[in-house]
């Protein structure tokens, strides 16, 4: 899933100055599993926008929304019909929901309540932790299901370097990376496999060149 | 080609027990006492290397402080990381170095960031430095560049080195990864500082075996310690070095713990040498650039050619 | 408004099996206990999230307090100690925006323990009638004040 943090409150705030009624839209997506950006975290991110304003002689009407998703085009269009009156719109998916928003409603102001962070997997309840680089080429299949590109702190494809210690990276409090794929590779039986100089990756399908698109003609729709 | 090629590779290929050391370039823009210690030193070390933003701490460039070495009348061997250029900057880099004569270079991942003076940076690694280590010997020998163009005339012909450090973990694949640097092209290697003596022999033992020594020429690292506090600093702090307790024990015994630094360091180059395989001595020095005399002299390594 | 004409809103969520109860107890012992406070039933302290516990505020509480089971008691294991790592997190957020996260406390206490419960009732009281009004009341007022 897509991981997500709050913003600091400050930030939020200022982001919103001025207006008098803002539209809080929450997101049922990654955001939602992830606990940042839920029905639940909308409603306790509009209700402390507006005990603050109060506070401030500045008193701002909320309306809450939650999406099933923000970054598709099929729920945002249910956003229309909450705009009356509202001078902004507080969206707490990831950078994804914000801008689908912003594509949707060219006059209308949208300010990200959530800093994204990183396509990532559960460790337990409440931590997290990255584990793809979205590089747009997996290596996985030479490193035994380890992502080097995003787990090793220098995305080495030739690793471990010389800062690997007790199954440590340098930079703490990582593990290394390749500690791990080595570990692994030997329990399968395929350390031979990394005994092969690793070529250098082709960024070209990485985030170098504008936006990256995925098109399926096959699953497109005729109308 | 008809120019000046390497000094430090007909050296090792003679057989010679060569000595190098590590000339630290300064945090300003003068390059006058990197001059100096070259002059100083030359008569002393076949060679210098010049480190790359050591420790991510910005410092005047490699290159450029190679060229102050070649001023000075040393042998400079330049450290090119992977951290801060991609394969373009690279290149063009590796082409500019061998312009200005330089001829030895040692390829390098590079210090994290994280540990530098700027942690905010973003950090490159676009080749890591067994991929470097190809890039270069393609360059040379195919005439290639990385992306397969090739080069038409006055393709740089570096004498190409790399690093391995055998006390960082896991320990048995060290070997393998030291296998895998010859393989891309690495014709000489400086090791990580060793204080782990023993564990320094079972990874040339492995070495051996795998007949790595015959492929390359490895160079053992040393550096003298100045005090024990600097010791317990780096058993502490620093991934993938050891320091064993028994020598910081020793120089916190002793009256002068610097020269007790420099006399633990003179006893490792003598046993070095007697470590079939090992090709010369580097003496990483930094900071401390004018005790490797001593140390040379005293290791009984003088007169040198 | 001074603070000796000033009569809070409190409002505690209750655990049923532990507070809830010694509520009950209390009333059967005739113990006083200050009648500022408005018990909301709930079926477990780690019921409460911090929607709630902020929605009590606006709506105009002076303080807030959640009692559950004592640690190692809750009927739903862990449900007591979620209760007051939310409570923990909703205090920070009160503290941020100026309300003030000493208005928002969580007890423990056990079903027979009538009289904690009346002794809780009056600590939180006190402590209420120390800190005054909720800003937020006070806001109110401040913009009805320039309506008129």
């Amino acid at each position: 899933m897509i991981v997500a943090a709050a913003k600091p409150w400050e930030e939020i705030m200022a982001s919103l100055h001025g207006m008098h009624k803002v539209l809080v839209v929450g997101c049922g997506g990654c955001v939602a599993v992830c606990l940042a950006g839920g029905e639940k975290e909308a409603g306790i991110m509009a209700s402390t926008l507006r005990m603050q304003r109060k506070l401030q002689g500045e008193p701002v009407e909320t309306e809450e929304i939650t999406l099933t998703r923000q970054c598709d085009p099929e729920y945002v269009r249910e956003l229309g019909k909450k705009l009356e009156g509202v001078d902004g719109i507080l969206s707490l998916a990831c950078g994804v929901g914000v801008q689908v928003i912003a594509e949707h409603y060219p006059n209308i102001w949208v300010a990200p309540a959530l800093n994204t962070k990183f396509a990532g997997a559960t460790l337990e309840h409440g931590s997290w932790e990255e584990r793809c680089g979205l590089c747009g080429d997996c290596v996985l299949g030479q490193t035994g299901g380890i992502c080097p590109i995003i787990r090793c702190a220098k995305s080495l494809l030739n690793g471990p370097c010389g800062g690997s210690q007790d199954g440590k990276c340098e930079v703490k409090p990582n593990e290394c990376a390749w500690n791990l794929i080595y570990e692994r590779m030997g329990r399968l039986g395929r350390l031979n496999q990394l005994l092969e100089v690793a070529e250098a990756k082709d960024w070209s399908q990485g985030r170098d060149g504008g936006p990256r698109r995925v098109v399926r003609e096959d699953v497109k729709l005729d109308d | 080609m008809t120019e000046p090629s390497s000094k430090l590779q007909s050296l090792l290929d003679s057989g010679q027990f060569v000595v190098t050391c590590e000339i630290g370039p300064p945090k300003n823009a003068s390059g006058t006492g990197i001059t100096q210690h070259a002059a100083q030193l030359k008569a002393y070390a076949a060679a210098m290397n010049l480190t790359d933003n050591q420790t991510a701490i910005v410092r005047l460039s490699s290159i450029a402080a190679g060229v102050h070495v070649l001023a000075g009348g040393g042998e400079p061997i330049i450290q090119m990381t992977c951290r801060d250029r991609n394969r373009i900057a690279l290149q063009s880099d590796l082409l500019g170095a061998y312009s200005l004569g330089l001829r030895n270079l040692l390829c390098l991942s590079g210090d994290h960031q994280a540990f530098g003076n700027h942690p905010a940076a973003k950090n490159v690694f676009d080749l890591d430095s067994i991929q470097l280590i190809k890039t270069v010997k393609d360059m040379r020998d195919s005439k290639v560049f990385h992306c397969g163009e090739k080069i038409k005339q006055d393709e740089p012909q570096f004498y190409i080195g790399a690093v391995a450090n055998p006390f960082a973990d896991p320990f048995e694949y060290r070997v393998h990864r030291l296998e895998k640097k010859i393989r891309a092209g690495a014709q000489f290697i400086q090791t990580q500082c060793i204080f782990d003596m023993q564990r320094f022999e079972t990874f040339m033992d492995l070495a051996r075996k795998r007949g790595l020594p015959e492929r390359t020429h490895i160079l053992a690292g040393v550096m003298p310690i100045k005090s024990a506090k600097v010791a317990k600093y780096m058993q502490k702090n620093v991934s993938g070095m050891l320091v064993p307790q028994a020598v910081i024990e020793r120089l916190e015994q002793a009256e002068d713990q610097a020269q007790e630094g420099v006399k633990i360091c003179i006893e490792q180059i003598r046993h070095l040498k007697t470590i079939p395989g090992i090709h010369g001595v580097h003496i990483m020095a930094v900071a401390w650039e004018e005790i490797v005399p001593s140390i040379v002299t005293g290791a009984g390594l003088m007169p040198r050619l | 408004m001074s603070n000796r004409d000033f009569a809070p809103k409190i409002v505690a969520f209750c655990c049923y099996y532990c507070a809830y109860s010694a509520a009950d107890l209390a009333g059967s012992l005739r113990l006083q206990y200050p009648p500022t406070v408005r018990l909301i039933e709930q079926p477990c302290s780690g019921k409460i999230d911090i929607r709630l516990l902020l929605q009590a505020f606006e709506a105009g509480a002076d303080g807030v307090y959640v009692a559950g089971c004592l640690e190692g008691d809750c009927h739903f294991l862990q449900g007591n100690i979620r209760a007051k790592k939310r409570v923990n997190a909703a205090k920070k957020i009160l503290d941020k925006i100026g309300v003030g996260g000493e208005r928002l406390e969580m007890f423990n206490l056990s079903g027979s323990m009538g009289p904690r419960f009346a002794a809780i009732a009056t600590e939180m009281t006190e402590r209420i009638l120390r800190l005054g009004p909720s800003p937020l009341s006070t806001a109110d007022k401040g913009e009805e004040g320039k309506a008129e």
